[in-house]
């Protein structure tokens, strides 16, 4: 059981790892962004497996901390996006 | 199969690095460099190290990611005038930082294997603090002067930041939020934060027998806190605020108080009394939780830019 | 019992597998920024919820199995608010060029 755990996260790994390559030569700085999101829910579900395969309880404490970060540099990305060089930002979206 | 994993890590982790290197915009390294902690992470859970694991992702997913996207922010745009680097400079920085990775690199390698080790010991006397976790018995008990400078050190570098406030607004309070607050920010600071607070308080109660701890813990409450305050649900405090210098010093206070007791009913400075190990222990803990959760959250806020409500 | 509960675990981590597979083909494949998005916070989330499942009989304890439910509950509320926060940022960049 434990060799196809670690299988599934190598595996998980990989497609993640793929990903994250394609987003961060991306042209468009918010997806760049999803790179750390990626990572989020990728990583965990690898960080859940390597636990579960290892009997190591604190690999879910882990993948925990990961899953309540992830949004947040998101956060300040979108904050600090919103901010040009003095330029007023207009006031609301439109549809 | 774990070793063919963890070599994927690696090729992955070296990858990331030279991508992180190799950007030429501000903001594309910054993004490259916070997934790079991430993967750090896994690679320190991988290496048997969780409590390691848990202090980067808490720092990198919870400090540095708004500290360097603010601050990119806030340069953009500025020194553009400056002229660029020249071409000698830049092989000179090179030059600088592949001799420090190749020094580190040889140090590294030359280590003695097995390497000298005080593991056992450390073992050993693991019963006498009546802890769990190895690592919060170095913290707090066999290197606690350590810890406890370590704290006042950043104390010092949060009376660093709030010295480069102008002397109008001196004693104000800081600024974290932005002109336009977007409606899914506002309901994460609404949601989250509950979330984050029980998961910061298990951290520092598991700290004592697993992995986790004071930093940890005091790291997750830090940000939940800013994104309350970046929100703008909750605005900062004033810097000069009574509770706020209560809670920054608080725990450093309880720390230094507790050692100097030590010199009179236990063996020496900083020496718990026999049987006490563990609720001292536990108590300074509690207060240099709160205590490292306000210096981080008032460190990444940076320095007053509102003059103090009177 | 216990090789009944091993083959749904081996199913459902291998389904959550596929979803993640998924979610990067979607990635590569998709035309624009809005549609990748959606590609990978659907499918990644759905591929975590599954792999979650599937280790939810292997979980220790009763508190170690709602562990695994938090994490994955988390990511749900993070990955839903990032995809808003990225996409809202999208949407104006192209509507300011």
């Amino acid at each position: 059981m434990a060799d196809v755990l670690t299988a599934a996260a190598l595996f998980i790994l990989a497609a993640t790892a793929v990903a994250l390559f394609r987003v961060l030569r991306s042209g468009v700085v918010a997806e760049r962004m999803m790179a750390v999101q990626l990572l989020g829910t990728g990583g965990a579900a690898a960080l859940l497996l390597l636990g579960s395969a290892s009997g190591s309880a604190a690999a879910s404490d882990v993948a925990l901390l990961l899953a309540l970060f992830a949004a947040f540099s998101c956060v300040a990305f979108v904050i600090g996006a919103a901010e040009p060089e003095a330029e007023p930002d207009p006031p609301e979206e439109r549809p | 199969m774990t070793l063919l994993l963890d070599l994927a890590l690696v090729a992955w982790l070296l990858a990331l690095a030279v991508h992180v290197v190799v950007q030429r915009g501000e903001r594309s390294a910054i993004i490259a460099f916070l997934a790079f902690g991430l993967l750090l992470g896994l690679a320190w859970v991988r290496l048997a190290a969780p409590d390691v694991a848990l202090t980067e992702i808490a720092i990198g997913g919870g400090g540095t990611g708004i500290l360097l996207l603010r601050a990119e922010a806030v340069l953009r745009g500025r020194g553009k005038e400056e002229e660029p680097m020249t071409r000698a400079g830049k092989l000179a920085v090179a030059v600088g930082c592949a001799a420090i990775s190749a020094g580190l690199g040889l140090a590294v390698l030359s280590f003695a294997s097995p390497a000298p080790t005080l593991a056992p010991a450390a073992a050993e006397a693991l019963g006498a603090t009546g802890l769990g976790n190895p690592v919060t018995a170095v913290l707090l008990a066999y290197r606690a002067l350590d810890t406890l400078l370590e704290k006042i050190v950043v104390l010092l570098a949060l009376i660093g930041v709030w010295s480069l406030a102008p002397d109008g607004v001196w004693d104000g309070a800081p600024e974290v939020k932005p002109a336009i607050v977007p409606g899914p920010l506002t309901y994460l600071a609404r949601i989250l934060p509950p979330f984050g607070i029980v998961i910061g308080v298990y951290m520092f109660w598991v700290g004592a027998d697993a992995p986790g701890g004071t930093f940890q813990a005091g790291t997750v409450l830090a940000a939940m806190w800013l994104l309350v305050m970046m929100a703008g649900l909750k605005p900062p405090p004033d810097t000069s605020r009574p509770l706020l210098v209560l809670a920054l010093t608080g725990g450093p206070a309880l720390f230094l108080a507790i050692a100097f007791l030590g010199s009179i009913f236990a063996e020496g400075f900083l020496a718990y009394p026999e049987g006490l190990a563990k609720p001292l222990i536990v108590a300074i803990e509690a207060a240099l939780t709160l205590s490292v959760a306000a210096a981080l959250a008032m460190l990444v806020a940076g320095p007053a830019r509102k003059a103090p409500a009177r | 019992m216990s090789a009944v509960l091993g083959i749904v675990t081996i199913v459902l981590v291998t389904a959550g597998a596929v979803l993640f597979l998924a979610g990067t083909l979607g990635l590569l494949r998709f035309p624009d920024t809005l549609s990748r998005l959606h590609a990978i916070s659907k499918a990644d989330n759905l591929g975590l919820g599954l792999i979650v499942l599937g280790l939810l009989p292997q979980a220790a304890s009763v508190t170690g199995g709602l562990k695994l439910i938090c994490v994955w509950l988390l990511a749900q509320l993070s990955a839903a608010t990032a995809s808003q926060l990225l996409g809202r940022a999208v949407y104006r960049g192209r509507r300011e060029p």
